[in-house]
């Protein structure tokens, strides 16, 4: 029996019926068409279908679909603020910071989240912040100075001090 | 016909934003797994839970008399293959093999090969019908290693198959499917010249190339036989081309549409999933949607061939390489058609050596068919060439840069594999990695630092570009290459080159098999040379037409109208005129329509590439662990189109090659089956395993590109592994000689240098 | 698959009790939706404990032990500052589990029902003496956490048992943890062994209480109380932990698999505990100091 479930999805309020067994990933993708959360593994080890849910980082094919009753996602399609990129999708597109780019929703929920907790993160802070996400075009490179530069960034826009 | 020609370059060389760029960053962009139609069913695949065995018996009614199952489909749906119909213009791959790998035929060859496809309403139904489908096997002794598959008592995996290139021909069947020689000079005279030689066996495992797209595709078949597919693959010419040939359709009656790709890396160069979609929704009459699971991906998609490699090499003194040859044995998975000839040609290019003899051979074994990986090849063959290179280097005492630029291969140096250099970068790569400060950095305790070059071909091949003016002046440039890596923005820069406009107005795309001529798949580093050739020849087409244009409205001779910046400029009854693109396109209409051109070409005179890689590692002395603390990678890349996109090839290259020297490895059970098919287990790097790596990009131009370019995706994953071996061994005092280097490899070798020290 | 969401603890124990087939506790769902998706059948019942509150908060008590409910989360328990400052082995241990992602899910209960020989948090639980509150349909027990695995996936737990929380003890001054593991890469891999140690100084630096315990290098995570005894009475001298050394490696019971070999989990288990012991032991220094 399919299971009737309310939550809100990048801020707005979404209804699905869902299996109990389906995951949240599932969902998103056939569902509700939210396709920028991918799938890379279906095992939780590659991170390209990270989403935040109830502002915790998680791999949303980890997440059972049931279990977003009353609860609060937000993904890849809520990150950009009508048409104005977030900083951080800014500074992947200057820094060349995907090459396929299959990964590289994931990464921007992964790295939103660091910037939210940690707005001055070190190299080494990023790197492991990231490991849960793979990338096998970039080797990284570009996307921790992407994340790095958003972050500069995004300190000097909240102090009003042009970097 | 150079662009160049003194005058500064405006776009070439820029770095703007990539036009597809928005759409990726936002989750917009629609890759193989996210496209839907309405009414499609859910495809899924029966595989072989053996490494070997004849399949006694298959009945598949029950699976069909499923409720909610449409169709199924087993190897007896697809056409036998001919012949004569087996290759294309002589070229691999063997239909007849592409057939049997798609739907195994009589026999499984390795655990996970296809057997049979359904097509369910959804598919937790159609994963039901795959329990009812009712097989019954005879399991067959198996072979994995490459040098077991070689012995006479080996299980043979194809009856009919007498090993290619040996007189007189074997009488036998074996598991070698061919033995390839190239000989150059005379290698016994050489030896006997040489003061000192260097020998040594390797080994390295078949590695995945891991794109994190697994594959996809949908697709529909109208009554009358039309055919749509929708895919990400790294060729829609390929889809069309291999799907018509093994399902004996004509070209015309399909239609692929390339999907965005999520990673290929040579990977997504064959077809696993499209004809199995194709003959399902034929079958069903409703459109078919595949997806692989990632272990399915690492079951049964394309690995890069493990290998065993046997390899000496002479020199004098002085470090005057005289003399090199190699046995190669290339896993080549359970169909021949390992890249072993490329490594036996790539392995000691980078050398001016007078006697080189090299023997390949190409294995199979029950483990899924290799497909290209990234310079397909050349770096396991490279490894065992350079870490020989760093092991005379030590004997003789010499700096292994120095040793490199001794021998370098220059212009006019003829290689070991035939033709002779024309204008390379290798000696330019090795001056600048000695310049580089990395190199000179001191080093700590348990620390040691690595150096090894690499070479690749570079290739061109048939290509097609379109570029239309619209009528407010903005620009299309239509090609049929998918873009892996940022080659949309290379394509709209080259045209805005030639065109003398800002970038932001022209607009690329990929457009599918229907909507341009043939064009050759996407890989072998040959879509910024190749297809950025027909691009600009275009590009120059629309300039000379749009002249004519701009003459036919100030009624002037053609040759009175130049070009320059965007603009047709000529002075007309004494004054400078001007008319720019936009003032062209709103009065095509009176100059005699819309204005556009076609380019089809064979690209010709791609410039080899070369590299060279520095690689700092620390080894934990306890453990065996290796940590990479610094790398650095150097590389001629001719002319960098879109600077950032080609370090990006060189950083994404050098962190796969650390990858396959490092950790990444299939592991199987005894009974053949794989015990790691999946990203918990098939280790391949993560952020916090790399540092940083810093790019040296060397442009040598290569004078038959109107630009300057030489491809550059294929030679940054060569050097890695031997950079890194040659660090490990360095840090350690001690050889490592097979990969992965994992942490108890590593720990076994220095143990038994230390007791052979003792 | 039937789910549940109880919200009170009485609740969980009546669902798996009520259950038809088989009933599972859920908590981040990290191992079970995995194994899920690896084609695993699914329980015809599954329990969510998350929504219960004592299976979710993490309280200091006034004599300075701690209860961590069976559900929360490695980041939780990471952003912790005060179980961190106490018990650093059994936080670092916690968080060494998987990515950030996994982190937001995972928890220390579902890491010792999941009864994984390599379950990263278990040894250096069994060093801390830490024991769990089971909650059943015959009333409520505790466990040392060192009893509740018996063998790979089995654990003491009944049918309709479930694990509320943790509890750490109080400990002396100069006490600290550690807890190390070998993983090939630097993140993101299962132990190839795991070594944790717990160690209280006196005011000279002298050990006066220590335990060792083991992940990766037997069926399950054991103590090894001759390796503890050793330290006991000494200042880590580099002979001693030689001899200390050894005592791990020849404790061990691995077996050759994927991730390691016999030889090699059985010495780098003596590197690791080594190596672990030196961290508790300037840890408890420092603590001294501060």
């Amino acid at each position: 029996m399919k299971q009737h479930i309310c939550t809100s999805i990048n801020g707005e309020i979404t209804e699905f019926l869902c299996d109990s067994s389906a995951t949240l990933l599932q969902v998103l993708r056939d569902n509700l068409q939210l396709t920028g959360t991918k799938e890379g593994c279906g095992s939780g080890d590659c991170g390209a279908c990270s989403v935040m849910f109830n502002d915790r980082l998680v791999c949303s094919c980890l997440v059972l679909a049931v279990e977003a009753q009353n609860s609060r996602i937000d993904t890849i399609e809520g990150m950009a603020t009508g048409d104005k990129l977030h900083p951080l999708q800014q500074s992947f597109l200057e820094h060349a910071a995907l090459q396929c780019g299959i990964c590289t929703p994931g990464f921007l929920v992964a790295a939103k989240a660091l910037l939210d907790t940690n707005p001055s993160p070190t190299e080494t802070e990023v790197r492991f912040w990231i490991a849960g996400n793979l990338c096998r075009c970039t080797g990284y490179d570009s996307i921790v100075r992407a994340i790095l530069d958003a972050a500069e960034k995004m300190r000097h826009a909240e102090t009003g001090v042009a970097p | 016909m150079s662009h160049s020609n003194g005058k500064a370059l405006r776009s070439v060389g820029t770095r703007p934003v990539r036009p597809d760029g928005i759409d990726k960053v936002t989750g917009r962009a629609v890759f193989s797994a996210d496209f839907n139609l309405p009414d499609a069913l859910s495809g899924a695949v029966l595989r072989s839970p053996f490494a070997h065995a004849r399949i006694l018996r298959m009945d598949t009614s029950k699976a069909l008399a499923l409720p909610g199952v449409k169709a199924v489909v087993t190897a007896g749906d697809l056409p036998t293959i001919s012949d004569e119909q087996a290759q294309i213009n002589d070229q691999p791959p063997d239909f007849r093999d592409l057939s049997a790998n798609i739907l195994a035929r009589g026999k499984v060859l390795y655990e996970g090969h296809a057997i049979a496809a359904v097509a369910a309403v959804d598919t937790e139904s159609a994963q039901r019908a795959l329990q009812l489908i009712d097989v019954e096997y005879e399991v067959l002794p198996h072979v994995i290693d490459v040098q077991q598959a070689m012995e006479p008592d080996a299980p043979v995996l194809h009856e009919n198959m007498i090993t290619r290139g040996i007189t007189p021909a074997p009488t036998r069947p074996s598991n070698i499917a061919s033995r390839h020689e190239q000989i150059h000079g005379d290698v016994e005279l050489g030896f006997s010249q040489a003061d000192i030689t260097v020998t040594e066996e390797f080994t390295t495992q078949p590695v995945h190339q891991a794109y994190i797209e697994p594959h996809a595709c949908m697709a529909r078949v109208a009554s009358d036989g039309q055919t749509e597919i929708w895919c990400s693959s790294q060729g829609q010419f390929m889809v069309r081309a291999y799907c018509a040939r093994l399902l004996a359709m004509p070209l015309s009656q399909i239609r692929v549409i390339p999907l965005e790709i999520g990673g290929g890396f040579g990977g997504k160069t064959t077809v696993y999933l499209e004809p199995l979609a194709v003959m399902l929704a034929r079958k069903s009459g409703r459109p078919v949607k595949m997806e692989m699971s990632r272990a399915d991906v690492f079951r049964a998609t394309g690995p890069a061939s493990g290998s065993y490699i046997s390899m000496k090499i002479g020199a004098r003194k002085d470090g005057t390489l005289v003399a090199a040859q190699g046995i190669l044995c290339y896993q080549a998975g359970a169909f021949a058609g390992s890249p072993v000839r490329l490594g036996c040609m790539t392995a000691f290019a980078p050398y001016d050596i007078a006697n080189v003899k090299m023997i390949g051979y190409d294995v199979v074994v029950n483990r899924a068919k290799s497909a290209a990986y990234r310079a397909p090849g050349a770096p396991m063959a490279s490894f065992a060439a350079e870490s020989l290179i760093d092991m005379l280097a030590l004997r003789l005492d010499m700096d292994p840069i120095e040793l490199r630029i001794k021998n370098a291969a220059r212009e006019g140096t003829r290689t070991a594999y035939g033709p002779g250099f024309r204008e390379i970068g290798y000696l330019e790569t090795l001056e600048a990695a000695r310049a580089h400060p990395h190199y000179s950095a001191p080093l700590g305790k348990n620390q040691g630092r690595g150096v090894a070059s690499g070479f690749w071909f570079n290739i061109g091949g048939q290509s097609s570009a379109a570029i239309t003016l619209n009528e407010d002046g903005t620009v299309m440039v239509a090609t049929g290459n998918p873009d892996i890596g940022g080659s949309r923005a290379s394509m709209a820069l080259m045209a805005a080159e030639v065109l003398e406009i800002d970038v932001n107005l022209v607009r690329p795309q990929i457009v599918d098999t229907s909507s341009i001529a043939y064009s050759d798949l996407t890989g072998g580093s040959r879509v910024t040379f190749a297809v950025g050739m027909a691009v600009t020849q275009a590009a120059t087409q629309l300039v000379a037409e749009l002249k004519q244009r701009a003459a036919k409205l100030w009624d002037v001779p053609d040759g009175q109208v130049s070009w320059r910046d965007g603009c047709a400029i000529a002075i007309v009854d004494g004054s400078d005129e001007c008319l720019s693109l936009a003032a062209l396109a709103a009065q095509a209409g009176k100059t005699g329509g819309p204005v556009a051109a076609h380019v089809s070409l064979n690209a010709q005179g791609a410039g080899p590439g070369f590299g060279t890689h520095i690689c700092d590692v620390e080894v934990d002395s306890d453990t065996g662990r290796v940590t990479v603390l610094r790398y650095t990678a150097v590389q001629d890349v001719g002319r960098a189109v879109h600077p950032s996109y080609v370090e990006g090839q060189l950083q994404g290259g050098a962190a796969q090659g650390i990858g396959w020297a490092l950790n990444e490895a299939y592991l199987y059970d005894d009974n053949g089956a794989l015990l790691n098919p999946g990203f918990l287990d098939y280790r391949i790097p993560v952020a916090s395993d790399l540092p940083m790596i810093d790019t040296v990009l060397v442009e040598v131009p290569n004078p038959r590109h109107p630009f300057g370019v030489r491809g550059v995706g294929e030679v940054p994953i060569i050097p890695p592994l031997g950079a890194v071996a040659n660090a490990v061994s360095r840090a350690t005092a001690a050889r490592h000689v097979d990969l992965p280097m994992s942490p108890p490899a590593v720990l076994k070798t220095m143990q038994r240098a230390a007791r052979r020290r003792r | 698959m039937h789910y549940h969401a109880p919200t009170e603890l009485a609740e969980v124990a009546a669902l798996l009790a009520s259950a038809k087939g088989q009933g599972r506790v859920m908590a981040g769902g990290t191992d079970l939706l995995a194994r899920f998706a690896s084609g695993m059948p699914r329980p015809d019942m599954l329990v969510d404990i998350k929504q219960v509150t004592e299976l979710m908060v993490i309280e200091q008590h006034d004599n300075g032990s701690f209860t961590v409910g069976a559900g929360v989360s490695g980041a939780v328990i990471g952003e912790h500052a005060a179980l961190c400052r106490v018990w650093p082995g059994v936080t670092e241990a916690m968080e060494l589990i998987g990515s950030v992602q996994i982190q937001g899910r995972a928890s220390l209960g579902g890491n010792l029902c999941n009864a994984s020989p390599a379950a990263d948090s278990v040894p250096a639980l069994i060093t801390a003496g830490a024991h769990c509150r089971i909650l059943g349909g015959q009333g409520e027990r505790q466990v040392p956490v060192a009893d509740v695995i018996q063998s790979p996936g089995k654990t003491c737990l009944a049918s309709d048992e479930f694990i509320v929380s943790f509890y750490l003890p109080p400990r002396p001054a100069r006490s600290a943890d550690a807890y190390l593991r070998l993983i090939p890469r630097s993140e993101m891999d299962i132990a190839v062994a795991g070594a944790a140690v717990n160690v209280t100084l006196d005011n000279e630096g002298v050990v006066v209480a220590a335990s060792v315990a083991l992940g990766a290098v037997s069926a399950v995570p054991f103590a090894v109380p001759g390796a503890a005894e050793l330290l006991m009475g000494s200042r880590m001298e580099d002979d001693l932990m030689a001899q200390f050394k050894t005592v791990v490696s020849s404790s061990c019971r691995p077996i050759n698999d994927k991730r390691g070999t016999i030889d090699y989990r059985n010495h780098v288990a003596g590197v690791l505990a080594v190596r672990a012991a030196r961290i508790a032991g300037e840890r408890a220094a420092w603590k001294e100091k501060a």
